[in-house]
């Protein structure tokens, strides 16, 4: 397959089979694999030099740059703004336990609702751009909110962060669990999972192709009546309420929520994420998640030139694997 | 009263040195269809050279001398990593060279230590012209004469040589001069390298406003790419208008509400978007 | 550290690189086992063989000099510790990672530090902000930490608690330490130029309340956010402001900067120009003409008459290509020294036990480096460091770039506990 068919064919593989016949043993094999390394991530972390908060914080912006996915890798919208709603919905989390209720989960539905809220309200200014104009507009909404939260002192902490808040343990109707390591990594995966099932089932409805459709031919849509401007928008949004309850978790991960979480070059991060790991592929922001994640983590214990290497591993993957790890080894797979 | 014209003029003199950034960018994105984050790494290192240059050549022979240097080097990033990207989706040239400025930076902490370094400017510059307009030292007029001087300067080469021509009608449809023979490839290196120069002069002029750290170039980048986008990619009058513009809100904005100054480039930006999608002088169908 | 020339954490790796993989094998196998029959979080198994102490200060970003100047103070203290036998016998390690300064990943490798590595205290910290997040994160994980060089009031204020300590000063004694001075050599109307974050703005009140209470006025401020490159109009409004005395609250390459474009504007010679926190790191990063005005040093490597200092500052030159110790080289040396004296002193490697030893540990004079004997208050945890209060030598060249007029004991400038809204219960 060259490099030019790849790019403009709506490949098979970017949806999942849609009718019960293909779902053969071969299709669900990945998915099985992702869900058990997920499942028993803390058991095997410690071993390959791991260690549960890692494996939480890989699978938050995992979730992050799984919602931005939506934009980047189908709908083919560049947005170097998701930083903005993923640091709200972490603000609007800490606010949450602070001054509302402490309750973790009102503060994750309350940091959900306003990432995407917010990027509702933004959305149909942004959706009348296309390319480097799309970017150019999500980064001034990112940075403005960024400015805005560094500003406001006496309710976000300004450039010192939101600090005061902490995670509480979930009740239910015959017991109280509180929110451990160990706990909130699968309070966590609970939340991904829930995400990853409604971003698969977007992605197989009609709603789904048509977000390909914006990506591969616009005009074509505009033929049959259907506004990309629309589209856009419902995975704008769709992508902010994803951030925000990503941002959520990540406030409650560290109990603390700084400016950093809303700055460009986080959005700039979920970018190289979703890149990484393959944008065309459904696990890809995940993978990448892991990647960078990792990578950083570990370049920065060892050596002070990390950010070269993490810059040439940049490098490198746009020259020569731009579609990513996961297309890699798709490629050996076919071959 | 006074403070506002103070602040105004303050502001041009700030506009103009986003200017100068935002036109080399602009040259950039115009020919090269390239979204160059490495600018600032650019900048900066062209500051670094010129204060190693500086014992030896002077400031103004470091001025021009450090700058070139960079545009060689810059010529190598776009014969080995940029000419990879022509084609390609402008994602992939944000991502490249976002990590080309990680190994930049990375480069100048580990050659001239992480510690900020001064540039010496010469004695003659560093009186104010007058004691009512303190803020316009002799240096500020220098980086405003030499913006202005380059601004001119580029607008003409643009205009009235062959190369110069070429960029321009290369910005406007690449495939069409490609046809009539034109070597692309060298019009891309050169738009490219004089891209860089632009960005090495801000950088001698900026260290020796600001002083060095090896993140100097992170807190300019984004308002020039703000300067372009207001004025209209394609345009290098608009990256001049554009860069002016932020400069004199921010700074009057500065003098009344100084928490938003930087909140109102960003303002500005949206809502020039929102109003006139392709900027102020932009074209349709540039970059889409 | 075995390795003494290289101040990265680069060396840890190469010296473990062998036994590790065999290590970590093992540690498979325990902890699948423990897994399996304890249920999950089970911390890896930690090597008994060494005290280990996590460093997380920044070697990229805005702050890396500054964490860089702490880290070395560090490991020279772990090379001292280590000379005359150790921390209860066993060798000391530091283990070094970069945090580059972001909140994010620093509190990710506090979590790394202590479960993977094993590490039984954690220090470092240069932002205030990843200070804050730390000192959390080391609550949350029951490790305790001694900030070396984040200043905001609230880390030994508001968020006090059993498990952090802090050596460098609070803005509030950065002001207290200088104030008298300013008030006496410029006078009693000031502008302030403040960066808009906990450590101005809280070093701002303090100065405002202390000039008040001697009858003085302040004309105004202007708020610049961290990371600003150009001050002009800020210094357009001060200067519109006429005062006696302009105070300059920002820190770092903020400070850079603006120093810089006072000088460029000549308003040295209009008014006085001092403020909090001056830094040798700060002071050699500026042309010559714009060192200027008067300040507070946390630490200064020049003190004649108070022993020992000669001795720290030759070892320390001689271990570092002839640079200057630093105040940051001295929040550096200080947290490892009293780490280990704790430790020492409670017989324990438990936290718990040590931070109990600490509040209230004196630090001897080869530690403390000061005029004044220090120790760590009871019921905040923070260090009564001093304040060296003068002004820029005119004409002076690196190192000798500062006169002391001044030394104020920490015990004399500091508010109490109380007045920081701190209240320390110590777990039982």
């Amino acid at each position: 397959m060259t490099a030019k068919e790849f790019e403009s064919t709506p490949s098979p593989h970017l949806t999942l089979p849609s009718s019960p016949k293909q779902r053969d043993l071969r299709a669900y094999l990945p998915h099985a694999i992702v869900w058990v390394v997920l499942l028993t991530a803390p058991l095997w972390m410690p071993l390959v030099g791991g260690y549960t908060l890692l494996a939480t914080r890989v699978l938050v912006l995992a979730m992050a740059a799984m919602g931005l996915n939506l934009l980047l890798g189908y709908a083919g919208a560049l947005s170097f703004g998701q930083a903005a709603f993923f640091g709200l919905g972490g603000y609007a989390a800490g606010e949450t336990l602070m001054h509302l209720a402490p309750s973790t989960p009102l503060a994750l539905l309350i940091g959900m609702l306003t990432g995407g809220v917010i990027a509702a309200i933004l959305g149909p200014i942004a959706v009348r751009l296309r390319g480097i104009y799309f970017a150019m507009i999500t980064i001034a909404f990112g940075q403005a909110f960024y400015f805005i939260v560094v500003n406001w002192n006496s309710f976000t902490g300004g450039e010192d962060g939101l600090l005061g808040f902490s995670r509480q343990p979930l009740h239910f109707d015959t017991m109280t669990v509180p929110l451990s390591g160990i706990n909130y990594y699968y309070l966590t995966l609970f939340c991904f999972a829930v995400v990853a099932a409604l971003v698969a089932a977007l992605l197989r409805s009609p709603l789904g192709h048509a977000f390909i459709a914006v990506r591969e031919n616009e005009r074509r849509l505009q033929f049959f009546g259907v506004k990309a401007g629309t589209l856009l928008w419902i995975a704008f949004t769709i992508s902010g309420f994803i951030a925000g309850l990503a941002g959520a978790l990540y406030a409650q991960l560290n109990n603390f929520i700084s400016p950093a979480a809303l700055h460009w070059t986080l959005s700039g991060d979920f970018v190289m994420m979703c890149v990484l790991g393959g944008m065309r592929s459904f696990w890809g922001p995940l993978l990448g998640a892991g990647i960078y994640v990792v990578a950083e983590n570990l370049l920065s214990s060892y050596t002070d030139n990390w950010m070269s290497l993490l810059g040439l591993m940049f490098i490198l993957i746009v020259l020569f694997f731009p579609k990513g790890v996961l297309g890699i080894l798709r490629v050996r797979v076919k071959a | 009263m006074e403070l506002l014209l103070f602040n105004v003029l303050n502001g041009l003199l700030l506009g103009v040195f986003y200017a100068l950034m935002a036109m080399g960018l602009s040259l950039i994105l115009g020919l090269n269809r390239i979204i160059n984050f490495a600018h600032g790494g650019f900048l900066a290192l062209a500051g670094y050279l010129a204060y190693t240059l500086l014992p030896y050549l002077g400031f103004f022979g470091a001025l021009i001398v450090a700058p070139l240097l960079t545009a060689v080097l810059g010529v190598l990033v776009e014969r080995f990593l940029i000419r990879r990207l022509y084609g390609r989706d402008p994602l992939f040239s944000l991502l490249l060279t976002f990590g080309l400025v990680l190994i930049m930076e990375d480069m100048i902490r580990t050659v001239w230590g992480a510690q900020g370094l001064p540039l010496q400017t010469p004695a003659i510059l560093q009186s104010a012209l007058s004691q009512t307009y303190f803020f316009i030292t002799g240096y500020r007029v220098l980086i405003l004469a030499i913006a202005v001087a380059f601004s001119i300067g580029l607008l003409l080469f643009l205009r009235y040589t062959k190369v110069g021509l070429r960029i321009l009608a290369g910005a406007s449809d690449l495939d069409t001069i490609a046809a009539l023979g034109v070597n692309i490839y060298q019009l891309r290196a050169i738009s490219f390298a004089a891209g860089i120069f632009l960005a090495g002069i801000a950088g001698v002029l900026a260290a020796g406003w600001q002083g060095l750290t090896p993140q100097m170039g992170d807190a300019l980048i984004m308002p020039s790419f703000v300067a372009i986008i207001v004025g209209g990619v394609g345009s290098l009058l608009g990256s001049l208008l554009g860069g002016l513009l932020i400069g004199v809100a921010s700074g009057v904005t500065s003098a009344f509400y100084p928490q938003a100054s930087q909140l109102v480039i960003y303002l500005i930006m949206a809502l020039v978007l929102a109003i006139r999608p392709r900027g102020l002088l932009g074209k349709k169908g540039v970059f889409e | 550290m075995t390795d003494k020339k290289h101040p990265s954490g680069q060396n840890h790796q190469d010296d473990q690189s062998s036994p590790v993989s065999r290590r970590t094998f093992l540690k498979a196998g325990a902890a699948l086992t423990a897994a399996g029959t304890l249920g999950l979080g089970t911390r890896a198994a930690q090597a008994a063989d060494k005290v280990r102490i996590g460093v997380l200060n920044p070697s990229t970003g805005t702050y890396a000099e500054l964490g860089k100047n702490q880290t070395r103070g560090a490991q020279m203290a772990a090379a001292e510790i280590n000379g005359s036998g150790g921390v209860l016998g066993r060798e000391l390690e530091l283990i070094v990672t970069d945090t580059a300064s972001k909140t994010g990943l620093a509190v990710s490798k506090a979590h790394q530090l202590v479960s993977q590595h094993g590490v039984h205290f954690l220090q470092g910290t240069v932002s205030s902000a990843v200070s804050e997040a730390i000192e959390q994160a080391s609550k949350d994980m029951g490790t305790l930490f001694v900030d070396s060089g984040g200043h905001a009031t609230p880390v030994t204020g508001k968020y006090c608690n059993w498990s952090t300590f802090r050596v460098c000063t609070t803005t509030y004694m950065l002001a207290a330490g200088i104030a008298d001075t300013l008030m006496k050599k410029y006078g009693k109307r000031w502008y302030f130029l403040t960066p808009n974050y906990a450590f101005g703005l809280t070093e701002q009140a303090a100065f405002e309340s202390i000039l008040k209470a001697n009858g003085g006025t302040v004309l105004g401020s202007a708020l610049a956010p961290l990371g600003t490159t150009d001050f002009s109009s800020y210094l357009i409004q001060a200067q519109a402001a006429k005062p006696d005395c302009l105070i300059i609250l920002q820190a770092g390459d903020d400070l850079v900067h603006a120093l810089t474009q006072v000088n460029q504007f000549g308003l040295q010679h209009k008014f006085g120009v001092a403020g909090g926190m001056m830094e040798l790191e700060v002071l050699k990063a500026l042309p010559e003409s714009a060192r200027v005005g008067a300040w507070s040093f946390e630490w200064w490597w020049n003190q004649p008459n108070t022993p020992h200092v000669k001795n720290f500052v030759d070892s320390y030159r001689k271990r570092y290509n002839g640079e200057y110790p630093t105040a940051r080289s001295w929040f550096g040396y200080v947290a490892t020294h009293s780490i280990a004296q704790g430790a020492t002193e409670a017989k324990s490697l438990d936290a718990k036990k040590v931070a109990r030893v600490m509040g209230g540990m004196e630090l001897p004079p080869e530690v403390g480096l000061e005029p004044a004997t220090l120790k760590f208050r009871a019921d905040d945890h923070q260090l009564m460091a001093g304040i060296f209060a003068g002004e820029v030598k005119s004409g002076g060249s690196y190192p000798d770039l500062f006169n002391v007029l001044n030394y104020e004991p920490g015990a004399s400038i500091a508010q109490s506990a109380a007045q920081k809204g701190c209240h320390m219960s110590m777990p039982s």
